[in-house]
C-alpha cells in the first residue's frame, strides 16, 4: 500500500507548481480570515454550530424520521441506502424506470464516495458534472483534488489545452473568462438536454422536511428547475433540527469555505417542480459505524467547507491526490482511515499537528487531536509498519532513560561528523532525503550547564 | 429488515448520550442596515440602484445597457419593464432559454451578506427564470432589510412554499486558477433596485 508521502512525490517534484498551489490556497485562507473577523460573534457561532451538531448526532435517528415524515408530506419521495452500492442502485432504478439517459449533476462528494458516475455510465446513462471545476476534472477523467475547489491542482494552461481538445476553444487560449464562457455555452446545451438533475444536500431540515443546496455558479438551480426529475443524495449526518439552525450554519459555511459572506445561490427545496418528482436518497455507508466510535464520532459534524484543507501546510504542499480519498486534507485523514484503517493508515501522519485545522473548523472538530489519537490507534492495531513501531519504542526508551540518552548523544556527536556522508544519509535515514542534519555541537547542553558557575 | 429500519436501528444503537440543543448567540446589529446591505450586495458583484418608488424602476431600467439591448424580457412584477415574454403561455421551462432579462420581486434583503430572499411564489409558473435569464433585475423594499440570517429565518415560513432561494449577486466561479469570473451558469449581471 502506497502511503501519503509516496503519493505526494509527483506533486512535490514540480516545485513551482506546488508553490503556486500553496499560495492559491493560502489566499483563500486569508479571505476566510477577513470574513471571520468581520463577525464579532464568530467564535460564539462556531460554539453553537458545534453544539447543534453534537446534539443532532445524539438524536440522529429521531431527526431523520422527522425529516422523512415532513418531506413525504411535502411530496418528496424518500429512499434509504445502507451503502454506496444500494445508493447507486436506487438512483439507477429511478432513472431507468423513467427511461432517462441524460443526467446533469451538481457537486456532491457523497456520489464521489459512492462512485455513482462510473456505475451509471456503465449502464448507458450520460452523466455530466456541471460545476465548472468538476466538469474540468471529469473531462480529464480525474477525481476532484479538493472538495470545494475541484480543479485547484490545475493551471489555466492545462484547462486551455483540455478545452481546446474537448470543447474546440482556440489553441493556446487560457484566459479564464474566455474558458468559462466556453464552458457556459457547452454546459447550457447539457442543461437543456438533461432529463434529470442530481444534487447533493448541504443541510436537510427535520422540522420542515426540506433541504438546502448552496452554489455560486447556479448549476444546481439550472439542473433542478428545467428537467422534471430531481434526485438529491445526502449522508445521514446532513440533517439539522430546525429552520433557525440554518442561519448559524449558513453564516459559517461560505465564509469558511471561500471567504464569501454567502454563496450566490442558497436554494431551499420543499417539494418537487410543478408536475415533477423530487427524490431524496439518505445514505449511511459507514457513518453509523463511525457514530459508535467515541473518539472519532465528531468527524461526522463536518459540513464540508474545506477550510481545514486551505489552511493545512501539508495539504497545500502535497496536493489533494496525495491522500487518495474523496475527502482529502485533515478531515479526510480521519474519515478515510475510519473507513479502512489498513488502506489509509498513512494519512493521520500527513499532518504537522500544528492545530491550524482545528482553529478554522466552523464546527470545531478537534482535528489535530483526533489525528494524534488516530496515530496511537494505528500503532495499537499494528497497522503502523513494524520498523516504525520498533524505532518509536526504541526512541521512547532512550528518551526516558538518562544514561542511554547521554550515551546516545555522545555517540552521535562523535560519529556523525566523522562518518562518510553516504553512510549517514543512507536509505535508513529517510529524514535526511530532503534535509541536512544539523551541525553536531561539540558539547551537550548537560556539559555546558556543568561548567556554569552556580 | 428494510434498509431504513437497519440504518435507524444502527444510529440509535450507536448514538452518544443526549446533548442539549443550544440557541443562536446574540448577533451583530448594524447602525445602518440599508447601506450595509447595499455594500454587501455590491461586494459580491451586484449593482444597487436606489429608487424612491417602484414606478421609478422603469426610468432607471432604460439607462442600463444590458436592459436597453435586451430583445427578450420577462417580468414577474406587473407594470415593471417592457415585458415581451408571455410567461403564462409557456408550457415548458426549456422555452425560457434565450430570455435576456428577468425582473423579479425579492421579499427582503439581509444586511450582513447581501442576500435577497426570493420565494417560489415570486417566480411564477417556471422557477427556472431566475437562473436561465442572462441578466437578473431584482427589487427589494428598503424597509425590508434585516440585519442577519437569524432574523431572515425568523420570518421565512416554509409551509405551502415548495421553493425559495437567497440570491446574492450574479452567478460566478473561480474554478480556473482562482480567477473570479462573473457569469458562470446563471445571470451574467444582477442589478437590485432598493425601493423607498
Amino acid at each position: 500500500m502506497m502511503g501519503h508521502a509516496a503519493k505526494a512525490l509527483p506533486f512535490v517534484s514540480d516545485e513551482e507548481r506546488a508553490h503556486w498551489h500553496d499560495q492559491a490556497l493560502w489566499f483563500v485562507r486569508l479571505k476566510r480570515d477577513r470574513q471571520a473577523e468581520s463577525i464579532p460573534e464568530w467564535e460564539a457561532l462556531r460554539e453553537s454550530a458545534s453544539a447543534i451538531k453534537a446534539h443532532t448526532l445524539s438524536r440522529l435517528a429521531d431527526y431523520l424520521e422527522e425529516f422523512e415524515r415532513n418531506a413525504r408530506a411535502n411530496g418528496i419521495q424518500v429512499h434509504w441506502a445502507r451503502d454506496g452500492t444500494e445508493h447507486n442502485t436506487i438512483v439507477h432504478r429511478i432513472l431507468a424506470g423513467r427511461g432517462i439517459t441524460r443526467l446533469v449533476k451538481s457537486k456532491s462528494m457523497l456520489t464521489e464516495e459512492c462512485h455513482l458516475n462510473p456505475y451509471l455510465e456503465a449502464q448507458g446513462i450520460e452523466v455530466t458534472d456541471t460545476d465548472l471545476g468538476e466538469r474540468i476534472v471529469q473531462l480529464r477523467r480525474e477525481p476532484p483534488s479538493h472538495i470545494v475547489l475541484p480543479a485547484i491542482h490545475l493551471k489555466k494552461q492545462d484547462i486551455g489545452e483540455l478545452f481546446h481538445k474537448e470543447l474546440g476553444t482556440a489553441q493556446g487560449a487560457s484566459d479564464p473568462s474566455y474558458l468559462t464562457e466556453a464552458a457556459r455555452g457547452h454546459l447550457r446545451q447539457k442543461f437543456m438536454a438533461a432529463q434529470a438533475g442530481l444534487t447533493g444536500v448541504n443541510f436537510a431540515i427535520a422540522e420542515t422536511g426540506g433541504f438546502v443546496v448552496c452554489t455560486n455558479e447556479g448549476n444546481a438551480d439550472m439542473g433542478t428547475s428545467l428537467p422534471p426529475l430531481h434526485i438529491a443524495s445526502m449522508g445521514v449526518e446532513k440533517v439539522i433540527p430546525r429552520t433557525k439552525d440554518l442561519a448559524i450554519f449558513l453564516r459559517l459555511l461560505a465564509r469558511s469555505a471561500t471567504g464569501q459572506p454567502v454563496t450566490t445561490y442558497t436554494t431551499h427545496f420543499h417539494g418537487p417542480l410543478r408536475g415533477g418528482e423530487l427524490h431524496v436518497v439518505i445514505v449511511d455507508n459507514g457513518r453509523s459505524a463511525i457514530l459508535h466510535n467515541e473518539t472519532f464520532r465528531r468527524s461526522l459534524a463536518c459540513i464540508r467547507c474545506g477550510a481545514c484543507m486551505n489552511t493545512c501546510p501539508v495539504f497545500r504542499r502535497s496536493g489533494g491526490y496525495s491522500y487518495g480519498y474523496t475527502v482529502p486534507g485533515p478531515i479526510g485523514s480521519l474519515l478515510a482511515p475510519l473507513r479502512n484503517p489498513s488502506h489509509f493508515g498513512s494519512l493521520p501522519f500527513a499532518s504537522s499537528l500544528c492545530g491550524s485545522c482545528s482553529d478554522v473548523c466552523p464546527v470545531k472538530i478537534d482535528l489535530h487531536h483526533e489525528l494524534y489519537a488516530f496515530r496511537q490507534e494505528l500503532v495499537r492495531q499494528k497497522i503502523v509498519p513494524l520498523y516504525k513501531r520498533l524505532a518509536m519504542a526504541g526512541l521512547s526508551w532512550v528518551l526516558m532513560t538518562t544514561w542511554a540518552y547521554c550515551l546516545a548523544s555522545r555517540l552521535m556527536r562523535w560519529f556523525v561528523p566523522r562518518l562518510p556522508r553516504a553512510l549517514v544519509y543512507g536509505p535508513w535515514n529517510p529524514w535526511g532525503r530532503q534535509r541536512e542534519l544539523p551541525q553536531m555541537p561539540r558539547e551537550s547542553f548537560r556539559d555546558l550547564i556543568k561548567k556554569e558557575p552556580t | 429488515m428494510s434498509s431504513r429500519d437497519a440504518i435507524l436501528a444502527a444510529l440509535r444503537r450507536n448514538a452518544p448520550s443526549a446533548m442539549p440543543l443550544p440557541e443562536a448567540p446574540a448577533a451583530v446589529a448594524f447602525a445602518d442596515p440599508e447601506s450595509q446591505f447595499a455594500e454587501a450586495f455590491t461586494s459580491v458583484g451586484g449593482k444597487v440602484i436606489r429608487v424612491a418608488s417602484l414606478g421609478n424602476v422603469n426610468t432607471e431600467l432604460g439607462n442600463i445597457e444590458s436592459y436597453a439591448q435586451a430583445r427578450s424580457i420577462a417580468s414577474l412584477i406587473p407594470g415593471i419593464g417592457r415585458a415581451n415574454v408571455d410567461l403564462a403561455a409557456l408550457t415548458d421551462p426549456h422555452q425560457l432559454e434565450g430570455t435576456d432579462v428577468a425582473i423579479i420581486a425579492g421579499e427582503f434583503g439581509v444586511a450582513e451578506n447581501g442576500a435577497v430572499w426570493v420565494p417560489g411564489s415570486a417566480l411564477g409558473l417556471h422557477r427556472a427564470i431566475f437562473v436561465v435569464a442572462q441578466h437578473l433585475f431584482l427589487t427589494v423594499p428598503a424597509s425590508e432589510i434585516v440585519h442577519t440570517m437569524h432574523q431572515a429565518y425568523d420570518r421565512i415560513r416554509f409551509e405551502h412554499l415548495g421553493f425559495g432561494v437567497f440570491i446574492s449577486g450574479p452567478s460566478k466561479t473561480a474554478d480556473i486558477e482562482q480567477s473570479l469570473v462573473v457569469g458562470a451558469h446563471g445571470a451574467r449581471s444582477c442589478t437590485l433596485f432598493l425601493v423607498g
